[in-house]
This record gives structure tokens, sequence and C-alpha cells, in this order.
């Protein structure tokens, strides 16, 4: 076989696993959500289809495919359904570039975990989420609602401003790597200090700041409690997708939870050392334990996400973008030129 | 490899069809974005030219050329907006009075 | 192989540009100028200058054209458009005058270039362009920092509603 077959058959095959697991961890996402918030205010949650509602994802899953497909008759007919489409293709995209573990072997192949590594990353990554903020726009907008108009504005207007500070909270990760490179990134965390403590980006010490206004505008981005605006059910209905329903507004759904993951994925890898861990065993043990630690990482960041969901109250929309320009924004250029001196002291 | 006179004359058409939507359409936002769109094609050629005269300095004048765009696009929409209210119309041959 | 993908991208680049004047709702345009730029990014990936790839969709997709697609919102104008005074004239002048100026510059660009093909490979990585650009451009580039400055300025004072 030449390079090129082997290649594409390699591509192929674990773009394929990749969003098959992805699928999967979306649709196992929402079901950890509902039992979580359930316990969280003492119910019980899902607990009839299947063993502890196990199964819930997929009665769900039928329950949106069999429902009437509503298009509003004064809805721009075309872009109302491309925007669910827009939505949920760069939510996919963007795992692509992520590292899930080290080398594994086939035989006498060598596998890497990661669909692909491109030397920019982590800019492709920004592009990609980037475009994610057309499918609200253009949702709410086509819908030809009002609820779903002030949805979508507010909704594009929180993403673009707390855009801005989760770039700027990862140019200092960038600082102290020195690459775009994920791979390279996941690879200067390994090791420890003093034997016990590992070198991961969040011990580094501005780097524990820049983790801070990462996350919080990272769940501002997705959209998520306290900054759900968007959907703000006591004001707005459901927001940008009110008017959706059946598999558009299920495209809608899965795009939020894999936005989650992504921006879980990427803060492991940026600040929480990857699929770095304690590798002990046999070999085959020692091969699959990376996959182990990422994936124990991203559970307990969707864990903390659900968390605050169950947790923590609204913001009101002034509130939110005061927060945003005025104490995150600040607070991540001032971390950033705090990291350069750092590392400029460092040499 | 890409012949050169293909990136070329393909900026050359996309540069036509701005000029084209510049001159034909009468809606401000629509004027506005045939400017990005003739933009765009300078920027292509800057990139064409870079490569294959194995120099940087045409990558560098495309990042400057998307500096520019973005103050200009965000400017412009500020007058945009601004001239929505006072003339409740994004036609340009209605903003051609000076008093309302 | 690569000139099959350069005519593609290239019949999908002057189609969605072609929409776009063609058009009548300022929203179908900004889509189908997203899809150009998104087709110049690809572009910039097979001229080997990767950087600026994800910047064009950074900037002009992620940033620029939200900010006309969220304008466009804000002020829902209708699609319909009168046409006043010049309409017929500019309808008609218009298109000849653009096919002439491409005439024009398809005749330039075959006497003076012709068929150029690079010697070697030339890669726009992000390091390569940042050092050029805090070298050798450093001053330019502090000038524009501060042209980005006002124009934000600018913007405030101009779509504030009482000076």
């Amino acid at each position: 076989m030449s390079d090129l077959t082997v290649f594409l058959i390699n591509t192929t095959i674990k773009s394929i696993v990749v969003i098959g697991a992805m699928l999967g961890a979306v649709a196992y996402s929402t079901w950890l959500e509902r039992k979580l918030v359930a316990h969280l205010q003492v119910r019980w949650g899902p607990h009839r289809v299947g063993w502890h509602g196990l199964l819930q994802p997929i009665a769900d899953g039928l329950k949106f495919i069999f429902k009437e497909d509503i298009i509003p008759t004064e809805a721009s007919k075309f872009i109302y359904i491309l925007a669910p489409t827009i939505a949920f293709i760069p939510a996919l995209l963007s795992i692509s570039v992520i590292p899930f573990g080290s080398l594994g072997f086939f035989g006498s192949h060598a596998v890497r975990f990661q669909i692909t590594d491109l030397n920019i990353g982590l800019l492709f990554i920004f592009a990609v989420t980037s475009l994610g903020v057309y499918g609200v726009a253009l949702g709410g907008w086509a819908s030809n609602n009002k609820y779903s108009l002030m949805g979508a504005l507010r909704s594009s207007a929180q993403m673009i401003s707390y855009e801005l500070s989760l770039g700027l909270s990862v140019v200092s990760v960038l600082l102290v790597a020195g690459t775009l490179s994920l791979e390279k990134i996941v690879e200067l965390q390994s090791g420890t200090w003093f034997g016990f403590i590992p070198k991961w980006n969040i011990f580094v010490l501005p780097l524990f700041i820049s983790f801070f206004t990462y996350f919080v505008s990272a769940i501002a981005e997705t959209n998520r409690v306290p900054f759900d605006l968007p959907e703000a059910e006591s004001e707005l209905v459901a927001g940008f997708h009110t008017e959706y329903s059946s598999m558009k507004f299920a495209l809608f759904f899965l795009a939020e939870y894999a936005n989650m993951l992504t921006v879980s994925a990427l803060a492991t890898t940026l600040f929480f050392g990857g699929w770095h861990g304690p590798a002990f065993g046999p070999l085959w043990l020692q091969g699959l334990l990376p996959l182990f630690w990422f994936l124990a990482k991203v559970f307990a960041f969707m864990f903390f996400y659900i968390w605050t969901r169950g947790t923590l109250p609204r913001f009101r929309y002034d509130q939110l973008m005061a927060f945003g320009w005025k104490f995150l924004m600040p607070l991540a250029i001032a971390n950033v030129i705090l990291t350069s001196f750092v590392v400029a002291w460092k040499g | 490899m890409v012949p050169l006179n293909y990136f070329l004359i393909l900026a050359a058409i996309l540069f036509s069809i701005g000029v084209i939507g510049f001159v034909m359409k009468r809606n401000v936002i629509t004027m506005f974005m045939s400017i990005e769109l003739m933009l765009n094609s300078v920027n292509l050629t800057f990139v064409a030219f870079s490569r294959y005269i194995q120099n940087l300095s045409g990558q560098i004048f495309v990042f400057f050329v998307m500096v520019i765009a973005a103050a200009e696009a965000a400017v412009g929409l500020a007058i945009i907006v601004a001239l929505y209210r006072n003339r409740e119309s994004l036609n340009v041959d209605e903003a051609d009075r000076m008093k309302l | 192989m690569e000139l099959v993908l350069f005519f593609i991208l290239a019949i999908i680049a002057v189609g969605a540009a072609i929409n776009m004047v063609v058009q009548k709702h300022p929203i179908h345009s900004a889509l189908s100028l997203i899809v150009v730029m998104g087709t110049l990014s690809l572009f910039y990936v097979m001229l080997h200058a990767e950087f600026l790839a994800v910047v064009q969709v950074i900037v002009y997709a992620g940033a620029i054209m939200v900010l006309f697609v969220f304008v466009i919102m804000l002020l829902n104008p209708h699609a319909a458009e009168h046409t006043t005074r010049y309409g017929t004239i500019l309808k008609f002048g218009g298109v000849p005058l653009g096919l002439l100026l491409l005439a024009e510059i398809v005749v330039v660009v075959q006497r003076s270039v012709g068929a150029a093909r690079p010697a070697s490979a030339l890669a726009g990585t992000t390091e390569a362009v940042g050092r050029l650009l805090f070298t050798e451009y450093l001053i330019p580039f502090e000038f524009i920092s501060v042209v980005i400055l006002v124009a934000i300025l600018g913007a405030v004072v101009l779509t504030k509603r009482e000076l």
C-alpha cells in the first residue's frame, strides 16, 4: 500500500471512531445532566427506560425523529433549515485536532490517538468555533419571531464578547509553551516537580488565572448556566430555538453539548496535562491508560458544568456584559502581560 | 502546482464582480460587502505573489489589509446604523439630501 | 490533483460571488460572501500560507461578517430595493464596465506574468510570519494598532444617540 492510501484509511477510520464516540458521549451527557441535576435537587431523574434510565437518550432520539417538523410560514425557509446545520458542523469539526492519548500500537502500526496534528491546531479550533455564532444568529433571525430574534441578538453579542477573553486567556498558555500544536503542548506537560506534583500548566503560576478566565468565558461561549441568557426560559420562551422542532431542534441541542465537550477537552489539553497520568500495569494497559486519564479529566469538567447548572442562578443581561467587558477582559489582558514578564524573566 | 496567472485571473474575476456589485446595488450594506469582496480578491493576489516570488512580505501586507478591513467594518457599520436611524432606509439614493 | 481542486474551489468562489450580487436580501448576500471567504481561506492553504488561512476565517468570517449579519438583523431591512433615478443607468452600465475592467486585467496578467511556477516551497507558518511582523515590520504594526484603536473610538462615538 502506498503512503497516501495508508493515510486515507487511517484518517477515515479515526474520524469515524471519533465522531461516533463524540455523538455517543453527547447523547449520554444529556442523560448525565438530567440525572445529576435531579440528584442535586433530591429527585430521581429519568429511571423508567432501562437500568437507572440508561436507555433514555435513545428514547429521546427516537422521539425527536418522529416529532412533527414545523417550519413557520413567515420564516425565511432556506436559512431556517441551514442554521441548525451551521451550528452543528463546527461543533464536531473542532474535536479533530485534540490529542486523546499517546501513540498506540496495532501490531506493527503506530497509531496516534488524534485525527490530525496541525501546527496551527489551537488557532484552527478558534477559527472553527468562531463560526458557531452563525447558527445561533441566523436561526433566531430566520424564525421571524420576536423572542427568537431577541435571543439570537443577545447570544451573538454574548458569544462575540466572551470570545475575546477566551482567546486572550489562551495566549498566555502559548507564551509558556511556544507552540500552537496541541500535541506538543501536551508533551511539554509531562513529568513531575519534586516527584509528586504533575507538571501541568495549571500549576505554573500565572496560568492559574488564565485557566480561570478561560473556563468562565468558555461557560459563556457555550451558553450555559449562569450565562444562559440566550435561552432564558422565564423571559424569552426558549430563545433562538423557540420555533424549532424535531431534528432541527435536536441538532441545536447536540451542538450545545458537543461544544461543551470540546471546551472541556481543550481545557484538559491546555491546562491539565492532556492524557498524562500515572501509567502502570502490563503493556496493553499502559497503552490504554492515557485515553482513560483524558476521558476522566473531561468527565470531571462535564461534572463541573452540570454542577454549576444545578447551583447558580442566572445573570441579568447588563451584569453579564459588564462582567465580560469590565472584569474578565482586563483580567485576561493583565494576565497576558504578567505571563510574558514571567516568561522573559525565566529566559 | 497551479500556475500563478490562474490565481491572478481568479482574483481579477472576483474583483470585477465586486466592482459590478458596488455600482449596481443601491443597498448600503450590500455595497459595503462588495468592497469587502474587492479587498479579499486583492489579498489573494498578495498571497499568490508572495508564494511565487518567495517573499513573505506579501503575507504581512495581507495581515495589514485584514486589520484595516476590520477597522473599516466597525466604523462603516456604525455609520450605517446612524444613517438608518435618521432616514429609515438603507438606500444610498435617499441619503443625498442635506436635510430631512 | 491540485489543479482539479483549484478549479472546483474557483467555481464555488465565483458562483458565490455572483450570487452575492444577484441576491435581493442583504442576509443572503452576506452568506454568499462568507462562502467566498471560506474558499479563499482554502486557497491560502493551497499556497502554503497556513497562518493567514486561519486568520482569514477568524477575522473575516468570525468577526467582520458576524458584525454584518448582526447589523442586518438589528436593522431588519425590507427585501425590496426601490431603484431611483440612476437605477436603470447603473444596471445597464455596471456590468459592461466590470467586464471591461476584467478584460483589461486579464490581458495585462497574461502579457506580464504568464504561467510562472515557483522554484521551491515557502511556508507562511505562524513563526515565520510573526518573526517578520515583529522585526522588519514593527513600526507599521504599531501604526496599524493605533488605527484600529481610532476605529474602536469612532464606532463608539458614531453609535451614540446623543453626543
